[in-house]
């Protein structure tokens, strides 16, 4: 008997043919992206296959939760009295800077108040924890323990001891992803501590470098100044520390300089890290100046 | 039927080793080679049981990836579909193949697969031009008699 079709499984409950099925399922996949990408109808969507993969990387990160309970419960004496002497000498070095800074801050806000414009962070943070989860290794993106029911929100702002993390991007039940300063996708904006110079600092992808592309020739920028959060975009609260001017490099020919700096944020060294609850100004139309991240931006003003 | 639904639950918990790989943490070093193990699966699966993992199968595992991974929700479940449409295609031909040559054509597969993910994201508007991007490609089609010899040896012992 001559074989007609190359395919040895029985015609008859086939289904339909196998373009058919695949066109079939790739329009809806397609229409999945659309309508993710230009219309964000699928947050409900996200919210219940993030609790669907939840066990999956709950899994993943306990070995890491088991190790750091682990060497936790069974450091010696020794070294907790070390640790609690360097504590001890660290608060009391915070809290002599803490006196000058009441005074300042007093006076500052009297100053703004002037202005009328009096940005503040509430006293609401959160501590969440980086799960163990590896991502696409080319995205700088983290997954923490805290989600929905914790009450974070799209856009919130993240920092870690020393400065700006980054921020959340999705929010999941009971974990949420965020986003790097450091991550190609991202820009923040900032501000030259030393000489008021605005610009944007954008992610390159490796954790330890920020460019800023926008800087002239001309810019009052060097190497060693800091850069601090500018409060635009209204999703970073303004004051904080987000890198370290490494290099400046001028060329007469170019009408941009080459400026690069080492975010301040331990980015990689991370295990916990703050979620705070910032409220910025109210302001009625103010553009992108987080450029590359505007989908966080519309929830984050107002909460 | 109860062959059936044995071949289920083979299907469903390898595959959920697979995602557990997909994120498990691996030192920076290696990170960037680590293989699409779930999309190496979705190919196993569509030659060795092609019944039984058919498209919508493989496009659960990609919605599941994007969900994992946290991009753009459709673009592992649209790469998943057309590779494991492209492997039904050529099953036949494929499953009868020596595995070093399955090894290569499974090398094109994940190629095209990291080509498609590469041009989505490009209309997203975030591509990485990174030459690290087609890493896990090459590592994918080391892997592959590997992924082979163990699932079917896993086949052959709960027979």
């Amino acid at each position: 008997m001559a074989n007609f079709s190359s395919d040895i499984r029985p015609i008859i409950g086939r289904g339909p043919p196998l373009i058919a099925r695949s066109f079939f399922l790739v329009v809806i996949s397609i229409a999945l992206m659309v309508g993710d990408h230009r219309y964000h109808y699928l947050d409900n969507v996200r919210q219940v296959m993030s609790v669907v993969v939840y066990p999956v990387q709950w899994l993943v990160d306990m070995p890491g939760r088991v190790t750091h309970w682990v060497y936790d419960s069974f450091t010696d004496r020794n070294r907790l009295r070390s640790e609690n002497d360097a504590l001890t000498v660290a608060l009391r070095d915070a809290n002599l800077d803490l006196q000058t800074l009441a005074a300042l801050k007093e006076e500052n806000q009297r100053l703004r108040g002037l202005q009328e414009a009096v940005n503040t962070v509430s006293d609401k943070r959160m501590i969440a924890r980086i799960m163990r989860v590896d991502l696409d290794p080319l995205r700088h993106r983290v997954v923490l323990n805290k989600g929905q029911a914790d009450g974070v929100f799209k856009g919130q702002a993240i920092l870690d001891t020393h400065g700006i993390f980054g921020q959340v991007t999705q929010v999941g039940r009971y974990t949420s992803e965020a986003i790097l300063i450091s991550d190609p996708e991202h820009a923040i904006p900032v501000r030259v501590n030393r000489s008021g110079l605005r610009t944007i600092a954008e992610g390159t992808g490796s954790t330890a470098k920020l460019n800023l592309p926008f800087l002239t020739s001309e810019a009052d920028i060097k190497p060693g100044d800091l850069l601090i959060a500018s409060g635009l975009g209204g999703i970073f609260p303004p004051g904080y520390p987000v890198a370290e001017v490494t290099r400046v490099e001028r060329s007469p020919s170019e009408t941009f300089a080459t400026v690069e700096a080492k975010p301040t944020a331990l980015l990689d060294r991370d295990y916990e890290v703050m979620l705070i609850w910032y409220q910025p100004p109210e302001f009625e139309t103010f553009g992108d100046a987080d450029k590359k991240a505007p989908r966080a931006d519309a929830k984050a003003r107002k909460p | 039927m109860t062959q059936e639904r044995i071949g289920w639950l083979r299907i469903m918990w390898t595959s959920a080793i697979a995602l557990l790989l997909t994120i498990a943490p691996l030192p920076d070093a290696v990170n960037a080679a680590r293989p699409d193990w779930l999309l190496l699966l979705v190919i196993y699966w569509s030659l060795n049981a092609p019944m039984l993992a058919g498209l919508s199968y493989a496009w659960m595992c990609g919605l599941l990836m994007d969900a994992l991974v946290g991009t753009l929700l459709g673009q592992y479940a649209l790469t998943f579909v057309v590779i494991a449409a492209v492997t039904h295609r050529f099953q036949l031909r494929m499953r009868i193949f020596p595995v070093l040559q399955q090894a290569v054509i499974v090398l094109l597969l994940i190629l095209s697969y990291h080509w498609l993910l590469y041009v989505i994201s490009g209309f997203a508007g975030d591509q990485y031009s990174s030459w690290l991007r087609w890493i896990p490609a090459l590592a994918g089609a080391l892997f592959w008699p590997l992924i082979v010899s163990v699932l079917d040896t896993v086949n052959r012992l709960s027979k």
